[in-house]
This record gives C-alpha cells, structure tokens and sequence, in this order.
C-alpha cells in the first residue's frame, strides 16, 4: 500500500514537472541559501513566469564556470549567476554564452557595455576594521605602518584575485615594491573569503580584505557598528557580479525573461540585505538604512577583462615574488 | 594408507627426504634430535608446506591439492591449538563445522566429546581460564568430534608434566584405537614412543627414514638410531 | 607462513577489491586527461610548490610522531579513571573538518589567541603561529591523535606473557624498551609515517591559512588553481600524477623498512605492567598526557564555547544537513569496513598498498573525472549522494586498513595455521577468526571512517545537490554569508555528531573486548 502511495505521488511529481518549464539557474553556493537572495527571487520570479526555476548552487564563481566547462553544450544551465569581472574573459572565449540582448540604465561606477554578460549586483573591495582600530589611507600607509591584515590568495578565490587587481590598476610597474612593503603587514593568505574574515572577526588581524559593504551586515542584522571600511585615496576596484544566458539553452525564451526581471525591483531590492552588495539598479525604495553609513570611494578603479585576463599572469609571479622573500 | 612418494620438502636451505608407507590404523612416532625437520614433515603432510617434489597420498588418492582443511586430517600443535576468544564448546564445535551452525545432535555431540575428555561443565570457559592440562584435553576433544583418519601430533603435550603427558597420550590412544585412526607424533621422549607406538621414524641428517617397529627399533637400533640414543 | 596450496586459492575478495579501488583512482584521472586532450606542463613555480609539499609533509610526520611515542609510551603503561574516555577525546581533532579546526586552533595559538593572552599578562612578547612552523603545527594537531593510536595499538600488540618475561628477568623501563617495544616501533612507525606524510602531502587549507604566505603553496592548491581560476585539466592531471607518485614513493619506502610481522600469540590476558618505574617517571608520563591534553583539547574547548551562543541560531536547514550527513557516514562506514576487511584479508603486500593509494588521490581531480566520467551518461547532480557516499568510503579505508591490516596479519600469523587446519575459510573465518580478534581495532577503524566522512567537504562542490546539502558544506555556506555564529553553532553540531559517531563504533568494538 505504501509503495503504492509511493508511485503515485512520484507520478504527480513528475507530471507536474512535465507541465511546467523548467528554468535551470547555477549560482554559487551562497546565493542559493535561506539567507541569500535566492529564496526571494525564486519566489518573486515563479509569481510571473509559469516556470519552475531551480537554483543549482555549485561552490563559487570560479569553480562555477569550470562545472559549465566541463559539462559543454550538455550542460542543464539555462543561466549562470554569479560569475565576476575576473573571470568575463575567460567565460566568454568558452563560446558557452549567448547575448542577453537587455539594455537597461544602470547604477554602476563605470559604463557596462558587454554583449553577454549582464550584471546583476557590484561591490567595491575594501579593507575592513574596527572603528578604533588603525586607519591606513592608502596602500603605501598601510605598507609603512603597522596595521595586520589578512588577505585571500588570488590563485584561489575572486577578493584575493581583486585585490591583485586592485594594487596593478593603481599602481602599475610599482605594484611588486608594494607587495613588499605590505609583506610584514600580512598575517596569512587564505584559501577562501571565509577564513580570512573569520579571522578577523576572531581578532587574528587588524584588517581583512572584503567590500566596502561588510560593515552594512554588521550594522543592519546584528546592529553592531564597530566595523568600518577604509577608503583609500588611490580609489577601489570595483567586483561586478553578472549573470549569461547559455547559447545551449532549451529555454530561451525563459531565460530572456529571467535576465529582464534580474534588473526590476522585485530581484533587485532583496540584494542590498541578503547579498550585501550594491544593487545594479537602485530600487525605487532606494538604498536601506544604513548603507548611508559606508564609504563611497570617488574613484572606482576597473581593468577591461581582456586586460585583466592578460595581466593575470604575470601579476601573480609577481605577487609571489615579493611574498616569497 | 599414508603414503610419502618421493617427497621433499624445502625450507630455506634445509631439506628433508621421505619416501614411505604407513599402513592404516598404525600409531607412528617421529624422534630425531631438535632441528632435525618432524615439525617440517608434518606440516608437508598437513598442507602448510607445499612439497618441492613427490606426492603425499592417502589410501591412494593424491592429497597435495587440498587445502589443509579439506585433507583427511587432524592435527594438533605445539601450542595455540585453542581461539582464545572462544569458548571451549566453540572451539571443539570447530571440530564439527566451521560455520558453527550445529545442530541439536551436533551439539550433543559436543558436549559429549568435552564430557569424555573430562571437561564436563568447563563448556562455556574460556582458554585462559583453563589450566595447561585442561587445555590439551579440550583440542583433544575437538580432535574426538574431528573424525579424522589421520591424527598429526606435533609435541602438543610438551609443556605438560610426565604424569599428565602419560595421561594425555593414553587419552590419544583410546582415540586412535576406538577410530582406528593412523596417528604420527613427534616426540622427544623414547619412553613415549614405547608406551603408544607401533613404528619408530627417525628424522635425521635431512632424511626421515621408513618406520621400524618400535621395538626393534629400541632393541635392536641401527647405527643412525644409535647415535641419536646416544 | 609458507606459501601452502591453500594460500592461492583465498583472497579472492581482496584482490577484487584492490581492482576496484585502483579502477575507482585511475579512471577518473584518466577522464580528466582525456578530457584536457593530454598531459599539461607543470610550471616552475608548481616544483617550489612540490618543494614545500615534501618539507612540511616531512617534518609533519616526524613531529607527529616523534611526540606520538611518549604518550602511546604513557598512556599503554598507566591506568587510571577515565583513561577510556581521554583516549576517546584525544581522536577528535582528526575527525574535524579543517577550516572548523583551523579556527579553533587560532583561537587557541593565534595572535589574538588564549596562549598569547596569557603570555602577554607575563609580559612576554606574543608568538606568531604563521609561517612553516604553523603548518607543522597544524598538521601535528590533526595527526597527533591518529599516530598515537596507531602507536598504542602497537603496544596493545605486545603479548601480555612478554611484559610478565621481562618483569621476571628484572627488566627496567630501559630494558624493557629495548627488548619489547623498541622493536615493535621499528615495525610500526614506518607505517605511520607514511600515513601522515601523505595526509600532509594532500593538505591544503591548513599550508595556506597556517603559511602565511604564498611560500606556503600545496600541489593541492596548484590544481585546484588548476581546475578553477586556469582551467588547465592537464596540468591539474600533472599535477595529480605528481602527488600520487609521492604518496607511493613514501608507501613503499615504508613497506620496505617495516620488518615483516613477528608471531604474537597470548592468550589474551589483561596486559599488566611491572615495568612502570617510580615517581618520576610517572610524572613524566602525567606530563606527555597532560601536553598532548592541552594542545589537542585547547582548540576543541575553543570551538565549543564559541557554538554553543551559535546553537540557536542554526537555520532548518543545519538540522537537514546533518541529517544527510549521518546517513552518508553510516553507508560509508559500512562499504569502507568491508573493502577493509577483503583487502587485509587477502594479505598480500600490492593489495595493501592498492588500499593506501586513495591517500595520494587529489579530491579534486578524483571528482572533477567522476563528473566528466558520469556527465555523458546522466546529471551528475542526481549522483551526489552515490558519490558523495562512495568516496568519503574510499578516502576514509586508508587509514581503516592502516588500523585493522596489523590487526588481521596478527591473527593470522597466530592462528592461522589452526584456522587452516579446521578448515575455517570464507564467511566462517570472517566469523569466528577474524571480526572477534580484530573487534577493537574494526570498531576504531570504523569510527574513523565514520567521522571522515561527516567531515569531508570532498567532492561535493561540483556535484552539488540543492536540496541535500552537507553538514561540512552548510558551515561554509553559513560562513561564506557572514552567518559566523551560526556557522559556529553548526561547527558545534558537526564537531558532537562527528564525535558521537566516533565513539559510538569505537566503544563498540572495546566493548566487553580486551585488547
């Protein structure tokens, strides 16, 4: 009797599926959780669209695009959300994507004219601290002074990468006598995100690489205004995050109108306080309280992905050269 | 019949010859002095040595490609003859099946072999509850339940006082003689070697010779036997 | 024993076994290089990586185990109330996931970390844990445990009759030594310094996050970098092979130098010890244990008083991981044990090492070829469970056959011979030779492989399944999303049900045994 019970509820199952299209979402794995924006969009997104939208979360924007890679045309992806300005390049030359065909305004430091990846939110990278704690203006202080800092390891994880990124675009040829100088100043490299602000937070450093947003988490979740990013007057590298249509797609046109409800309110608004990070279109409601609070860098620094992609190499000889000694 | 065809057994550089007849139902026993490769003879036969060369049969069938449990024999070593981790039943009902699964009648079975060698209510005892005795008597018992036509002794009673030692052989021949098992046992003591035996194999000098009756052997020695008397 | 007729005929199960897991290694990675259309070229900083891999693995394994002696040396000579349960505790940090331990373990050692504390209220400068000294440190932390077991259970192995031989020749500690135990070390410390070489080769996080710099690089980290930022499937294979060379290389180093196994038969009488010394000895031996204590439990005490303010705010979803996570780690735990089992069994010297060789597997690459491998066929993503399952029970039979392999030839080598002679084969043997002999060290065995695979973040990332996440993955999804409290409370959760289920199989298999 059970079984039976069994088989008919896997049928209505599958029927239900059979019914309604399916559009399949890769993110990474802290999107798609009760926390992040996905459960929100989800809902938001399945109100209009007549669709199931499945979120697949498959670790981080990196190890994202080497899973498409690796899947090829079979993949099931209708779209991937989540990649970043470091890894368009590299994206784009798999001939995996197709255009996303949407032109919306948008509210980002720099103009955004890529073809086939549409971004969805930005940050920029910032070191983050105590609000009593050491206040470095820019990367020569922080190298000459005494402040600690734990960064990420650019071979492994997108902030550790930006960062790379960061001290290249401001300061060119001089970015190995840099690193130098920010040698003594740093802790430990972590794998990840994760362990470096883990770190911080358990007191191991005086500053941590994140976003210029961090402190927005603390202050509207857990009401704690302790933490605070500096600006530094060299200007911030910007994280873009974007989101491409598979060219492999068995839905287009779901997929179509997914990338134009990515840039309404409905999906947009859940970002500032679930994803932390900069919205790429500011919701009619504006910003939350609290993101008043941070730090807007006049200067937004960004290299061209073709640019970013060449210099990539070279950068982390460099980077390891000098941290090395 | 136990028959020894040409066989040679190799351990490292040591080597050992035989070539002989045990007719069925005969008790045998090896002596030769320590080294001289009993324990090596038996262990061929048993199966825990592959010979280099020859055959060992019984009663005419080839036996060189059974595994040692599959051989129509019973042997008992100089020591770990008993799991430690089983109980005395356990152990003799190993005798039976190894699986273990007995029945009620196999059970009974048992019981009646631990019974016979004077065990009766140490069924459920460990072997280290036991004495050194006790021991010997419980792998008799399994030997008993075993029914094995050829019972292979390899010094199990060494370590055993000389009263207790006569005891246990009386207890092995009562055995050989209800079964009518063959039986060869090495031993060191000629005194056994009269009290059981029918035939007298030395081992000596990388040969075991062909069994003399045991009488004529201790009466009348020859010059190797001579020289191992001393 | 000599090689009898009946030795060919057994073993059968092991050496299918062995094809298995090789086939389970080899496959994958020979996906990968198909699917990168060749082998990739290592690059010059990838040999400075290959360096440092082999120093701090190398210097890992001989802290571990240089400190692993005096306290196996101690705690297998004193008795004392609770000593069941600190050998119990003393496992734990083994089973824990790496970047839970890590924290833990800077809470405790870290800059702003309790030691530190307490040496700057004495006025001492603080001490930095970053640096080649802090991997090895780190990695002593997680391997300690497992090489003093593996070391006690050398000791457990002495027969009882031996210790009451040298107490009646009045044999002191030094004799002692020397006659018993220094012997039974030369057989079994190559072994585990084999092992922790290669749990060392194939670290990762702990290098990076303890290296402090890019100094500290792990080949691990090189093909991971590989597979995500370079997409270089041939160079990640490389790479890969490099570290599968390694591993071996130290495996058969190992093999070599282990003098074979010496027949033990006792008749499992309790061990009692007359060789323990006077009052300063017994001090010395309080102090190993009071050492290895504070070193192993400190990070341990850390990470529990940080989860227990986190409990609380552990989302549903922490519960439905930990749900998935027990489940996956009992099937593992069974699979692992069973392999063990065929594989000791067959006691064949390349079966043995077929069962060492997922220790020099990369995760990555062994899961990157199962995707490639199963991608044609079916979505991977619907395999997440299997495979989750399947290699958490591989990755873990290492170290159960480290455990239960001495164990097995032990009894073997001490009744063996009567096994055979009953006829005792197949089923039977397992029956009443075998799990009864080898109980204690089959139930350690599979506490380990229990608690491995509840704490192994593995493969999963690229066969993700949304609905059925792990434990281990929901504390880095947690942390990834600023959620640090409950990511702490769910570290909690991870680091009790680990333990729980460690304790669980290993009291089974001591329970109402002695050995």
């Amino acid at each position: 009797m059970r079984h039976l019970a069994l088989a008919t509820g896997f049928m209505f199952a599958t029927q239900a599926v059979a019914q309604t299209p399916v559009l399949t979402i890769y993110t990474y794995d802290s999107f798609n959780t009760e926390w992040g924006p996905g459960p929100v969009v989800e809902k938001a997104f399945e109100e209009t669209c007549g669709c199931d939208l499945q979120f697949v979360a498959a670790g981080d924007g990196a190890a994202l695009l080497s899973r498409l890679r690796l899947e090829g045309a079979r993949s099931e992806a209708d779209i991937v959300l989540g990649l970043d300005t470091s890894l368009i390049a590299k994206a784009a030359e798999s001939g995996l994507f197709a255009p996303h065909g949407v032109s919306v305004d948008m509210d980002l430091p720099v103009a955004w004219e890529d073809p086939l990846f549409l971004p969805f939110d930005w940050g920029w990278f910032a070191f983050v601290g105590n609000v009593d704690g050491p206040m470095p203006a820019n990367f020569e202080e922080l190298g000459a002074g005494n402040a600690s800092v734990v960064i990420q390891d650019p071979r492994s994880s997108t902030p550790g990468l930006g960062l790379l990124m960061w001290v290249k675009a401001a300061y060119g040829d001089r970015a190995p006598e840099i690193w130098q100088a920010l040698a003594d100043n740093i802790v430990t490299v972590t794998p990840g995100w994760s362990e470096a602000y883990g770190m911080f937070l358990e007191g191991e450093a005086d500053l941590v690489l994140s976003y210029t947003t961090s402190p927005a988490y603390h202050l509207i979740a857990e009401g704690d205004s302790s933490k605070q990013a500096l600006a530094f007057d060299e200007g911030h590298y910007l994280q873009v995050e974007v989101a491409g249509k598979l060219a492999s797609t068995d839905q287009p046109e779901l997929a179509d109108a997914f990338l134009q409800f990515m840039m309404t309110d409905a999906f947009q608004a859940a970002i500032p306080t679930t994803n932390w990070m900069y919205p790429a279109v500011t919701p009619a409601g504006g910003l939350p309280d609290g993101y008043d609070y941070m730090i807007r860098p006049k200067t937004s620094l960004l290299l061209p992905a073709d640019e970013a992609e060449a210099m990539r190499g070279p950068a982390l000889d460099e980077w390891r050269q000098a941290l090395s000694r | 019949m136990l028959r020894l065809e040409g066989l040679t057994l190799v351990q490292g550089d040591f080597r050992l010859r035989a070539d002989w007849t045990v007719p069925a139902g005969t008790r045998v026993a090896l002596i030769g002095p320590s080294g001289a490769g009993k324990s090596t003879l038996l262990n061929g036969i048993a199966g825990f040595l592959a010979p280099q060369s020859g055959r060992v049969t019984w009663d005419g069938r080839d036996i060189g490609g059974l595994a040692p449990g599959r051989r129509p024999i019973a042997m008992l070593f100089q020591d770990g003859n008993l799991f430690p981790h089983l109980s005395v039943a356990r152990n003799v009902g190993l005798g039976i099946r190894p699986d273990l699964r007995l029945s009620a009648q196999q059970k009974a079975q048992v019981a009646e072999a631990i019974r016979r060698v004077g065990l009766e209510g140490m069924d459920a005892r460990r072997p280290a509850e036991l004495s050194g005795g006790q021991q010997s008597r419980a792998a008799l018992a399994r030997v008993l339940v075993q029914r094995r036509p050829l019972l292979l002794l390899d010094e199990p009673f060494a370590a055993l006082g000389p009263a207790l030692r006569a005891e246990m052989l009386s207890l092995v021949d009562g055995l050989c003689r209800e079964t009518g098992a063959t039986l060869l046992m090495v031993s060191h003591a000629p005194e056994d070697a009269r009290r059981i035996a029918d035939s007298v194999v030395l081992v000596d000098e990388g040969i075991a010779e062909a069994p003399v009756a045991t009488a004529e052997a201790f009466d009348d020695p020859s010059d190797r036997m001579r020289r191992y008397l001393g | 024993m000599a090689a009898g007729p009946v030795a060919l005929s057994r073993g059968l199960p092991g050496r299918a076994a062995a094809w298995a897991v090789i086939a389970f290694l080899v496959l994958p990675l020979a996906a990968v290089l198909t699917a990168a259309g060749g082998s990739g070229r290592i690059a010059a900083a990838d040999w400075a990586a290959i360096r440092f891999t082999v120093v701090q693995a190398s210097l890992s394994a001989l802290f571990s185990t240089a400190l692993a002696i005096p306290v196996a040396r101690a705690l297998s000579r004193r008795r004392f109330p609770g000593r069941g349960i600190y050998i119990a505790l003393m496992g734990a940090p083994f089973i824990l996931p790496v970047i839970v331990a890590v924290l833990g373990l800077i809470a405790v050692l870290g800059r702003g970390g309790w030691v530190n504390g307490l040496l700057g209220q004495m006025g001492i400068p603080p001490v930095s844990v970053y640096g080649l000294h802090g991997v090895v440190l780190g990695n002593v932390f997680f391997n300690l445990p497992l090489a003093t077991r593996l070391i006690l259970q050398g000791w457990g192995r002495i027969p009882a009759e031996r210790f009451r031989l040298a107490a009646q020749l009045d044999a002191r500690p030094r004799d002692v030594f020397r006659l018993l135990e220094a012997p039974m070390l030369a057989r079994v410390v190559p072994g585990v310094l084999a092992v922790i070489f290669a749990i060392c080769l194939s670290s990762f996080a702990i290098a990076l996050t303890l290296g402090g710099g890019p100094k500290a690089t792990s080949v691990e980290l090189a093909i991971f970098q590989s597979f995500t930022f370079e997409f270089d499937l041939g160079r990640a294979a490389m790479l890969a092979i490099v570290q599968f060379l390694l591993v071996a290389a130290a495996g058969l180093a190992a093999l070599r130098l282990t003098p074979r196994a010496i027949s033990g038969a006792g008749f499992d009488r309790p061990v009692a010890r007359w060789d323990t010394g006077g009052a300063g000895m017994r001090l010395a031996d309080a102090g190993w244990m009071l050492v290895a204590a504070l070193f192993l439990l400190g990070p341990m005490a850390a990470i529990v008083s940080r989860g227990i303010g986190g409990l609380a705010r552990m989302p549903v979803a922490v519960w439905q991981a930990a749900a998935t996570s027990v489940v996956i780690a009992l099937l593992a735990t069974g699979l692992t044990l069973l392999l063990t089992l065929a594989l000791a069994s067959a006691r064949r010297n390349w079966v043995e090492v077929a069962g060492l060789a997922p220790l020099a597997a990369s995760p990555l690459v062994l899961g990157t070829g199962l995707f490639v491998l199963i991608n044609p066929w079916d979505r991977p993503g619907d395999w997440a469970f299997v495979v989750t399952l399947v290699v958490n029970a591989v990755m873990a039979l290492p170290y159960a056959l480290r455990v239960v392999g001495p164990a097995v030839s032990e009894a073997e080598a001490s009744y063996g011979r009567l096994a055979d002679s009953l006829g005792l084969t197949g089923l039977a043997r397992l029956r009443w030779l075998i799990l009864p002999r080898c109980r204690g060290t089959i139930g350690f065995a599979g506490g380990i492989a229990a608690a491995l695979s509840m704490g192994d973040l593995g493969v999963i990332a690229l066969f993700a399944d949304p609905e059925r996440a792990t434990l281990p993955l929901m504390v880095w999804r947690l942390m990834g999303a600023y959620q640090m409290e409950a990511a702490a409370g769910a570290a909690l959760l991870l680091l009790s049900l680990s333990f729980a289920l460690f304790a669980l199989f290993d009291f089974g298999g001591r329970w109402r045994a002695e050995t």
